[in-house]
């Protein structure tokens, strides 16, 4: 094995009545990588990741994180041994103020000083001058950034964002960008993205989802060349790009 | 995120300090009624600590105080404790009635949480009356003499129950205000806005939860214990399901969430009763219209309503 593995599934299934929202996913996940999630609506993302995460218990099959099977841990305590997971509905405390919303994840990891480190938490998204707001009163694309804000004070080792740039003017998504960028290799991160431009910007590996099962997995050259990924998802205008 | 520290700790001791010089200055009547009302306030910051910071509407607050009341009441009948152990067995009774209470209840949420905590009151009440011949079913046990006595001082005086009630209304604040300025007070608040979040930010829902009906329940508890020694009466009323809607109206009518919300409650409700049937047999008309205009104008209580026009840092 090249590069170390952080998370690895085998054969992850989850069925909702009759529906395959996942369906035997085989996945590994590099330390260090960025690593993008994408395929069409309703190809199964949300809950593979909800499944990653705890939020949705495995039917059947493993999930390995770092050498640990975690299958059966509730989530809070998966947040406890380093994967944040940030909502794609945003999911704030809007009724506490913005200090609040990140002092939580911040004392959750134990802080030092909680002051200063929820400072530099909401500093490293641009929000440090909003925190005596009500985190409800703020602008949408800002508090997708708090949401951020709150995953990465955790200090995860894997990070997982749903659909982080939702919302986003475009010039909050050139600072998003950098951001994620800045954050290998200390912390993975696994994205859900529509924006392709984001994907193949950021991205240094690519699974694609559809109807719950692995359609391909490469870097974003190679997923672009690929013939089934272009009929099922991309669109003629990404090929050969 | 509180910036007036000073200003909180100022402003709440100063509340406890005018309770204790109002101890020289009120009329033998007045004096009586404010000792209940404090430790009243007791019980209704114990419902607050879940209701009001955690998001847990119970309904079975009454078993609480009832365990705190009889715990003590039966520690004295039958164990023959004086009235400082008594006293501190009613408030563990409190305490571990809520843990075994919680463990069951918090595995449901919201209307189930409510009816099964309601269900284990009615429970509970039904049991006291069963077991009549320990408790002394719905006549109740009158406090031995010799079991109220506190330190030294003997709880059917005048003095020493205003102080004493005092002494545990001032301890209850102050822990109450430590609670919630603590982090462990930030994650209650984030369980009662958020719990989902919560979970995803690694706090386990179920855990704190049961942390804060423990906490409740001590608070039940010491308020039921100190009831029943100053009073001098344990009786299977106290645990019926008057006793749990009280509290939650107290925190109601003073500002759920805030500190001082549930003594401005439970002191204007009860002045509220008092005076109005002092005119009116229909007093509960009065208590009615006046929990219809609390709704209409202050739907977060009278200090609620302080907080969110006049004094946003009120804790």
């Amino acid at each position: 094995m090249a590069a170390l593995t952080l998370l690895q599934t085998r054969g992850l299934t989850r069925h909702f009545g009759g529906l395959r929202a996942v369906d035997g996913v085989d996945f590994d996940l590099r330390a260090d990588e960025i690593h993008a999630l994408i395929g069409p609506n309703g190809a199964g993302k949300t809950t593979f990741v909800g499944l990653l995460s705890g939020r949705i218990l495995a039917q059947s099959g493993s999930i390995t994180f770092d050498g640990r099977n975690i299958s059966r841990l509730p989530a809070h305590a998966r947040v406890a041994i380093g994967i944040a997971y940030t909502f794609q509905i945003t999911s704030i405390y809007a009724a506490l103020s913005v200090f609040d919303n990140v002092a939580l994840a911040v004392q959750r990891r134990g802080a030092r000083d909680l002051r200063r480190e929820t400072m530099a938490a909401l500093a490293r998204v641009g929000l440090e001058g909003f925190a005596a707001k009500v985190a409800g009163t703020l602008a949408y694309g800002h508090q997708r950034l708090l949401e951020i804000a709150m995953g990465l004070a955790l200090k995860p080792r894997l990070l997982i964002l749903d659909e982080p740039t939702q919302g986003l003017a475009n010039s909050e998504i050139e600072s998003f960008k950098t951001l994620i960028q800045s954050l290998v290799p200390q912390t993975t991160v696994l994205l859900i993205e529509h924006n392709m431009d984001v994907v193949m910007d950021l991205a240094d590996r690519i699974t694609v989802l559809n109807f719950g099962r692995v359609l391909a997995q490469g870097t974003p050259a190679e997923i672009q060349a690929n013939a089934a990924v272009q009929s099922a998802y991309l669109g003629a205008d990404h090929v050969g790009a | 995120m509180t910036p007036h520290p000073r200003k909180i700790w100022a402003l709440h001791l100063a509340v406890i300090g005018v309770l204790l010089a109002l101890h020289w200055v009120l009329p033998a009547y007045h004096h009586t009624n404010l000792a209940r009302i404090m430790v009243m306030s007791v019980f209704a910051m114990g419902y607050n600590i879940a209701f009001g910071y955690t998001g847990l509407l119970s309904l079975g607050h009454a078993l609480l105080f009832a365990a705190g009341m009889y715990g003590a009441g039966l520690g004295g009948q039958y164990l023959h404790l004086s009235a400082l152990p008594t006293a501190l067995l009613g408030t563990l009774a409190g305490a571990v009635m809520a843990a075994l209470i919680g463990a069951l209840a918090l595995r449901t949420k919201g209307v189930s949480f409510m009816i099964v905590t309601l269900m284990f009151a009615q429970a509970g009440y039904l049991s006291i009356l069963y077991f009549g011949a320990v408790t002394g079913g719905d006549e109740g046990l009158v406090v031995r003499p010799e079991a109220r006595v506190l330190a030294g001082l003997d709880l059917a005086a005048d003095t020493p129950r205003y102080l004493l009630a005092w002494a545990l209304f001032g301890l209850a604040m102050v822990g109450n205000l430590a609670l919630i300025r603590a982090p462990f007070g930030r994650v209650m608040v984030a369980m009662r806005e958020n719990e989902d979040r919560s979970r995803m930010l690694g706090y386990d829902p179920y855990r704190t939860k049961l942390i804060v009906m423990v906490a409740s329940g001590l608070y039940a508890g010491a308020a039921g214990a100190m009831f029943g020694l100053m009073f001098g009466y344990v009786g299977a009323s106290f645990a019926t399901i008057q006793y749990s809607i009280l509290p939650m109206l107290w925190v109601l009518m003073g500002g759920a969430g805030v500190v001082l919300g549930p003594f401005i409650g439970t002191l204007l409700m009860f002045y509220l009763i008092d005076i109005s049937s002092s005119y009116t047999t229909a007093n509960l008309f009065v208590v009615g219209i006046a929990l219809l205009v609390l709704v209409l104008f202050a739907p977060r209580g009278l200090l609620g309503l302080v907080r969110d026009r006049w004094l946003p840092w009120l804790p």
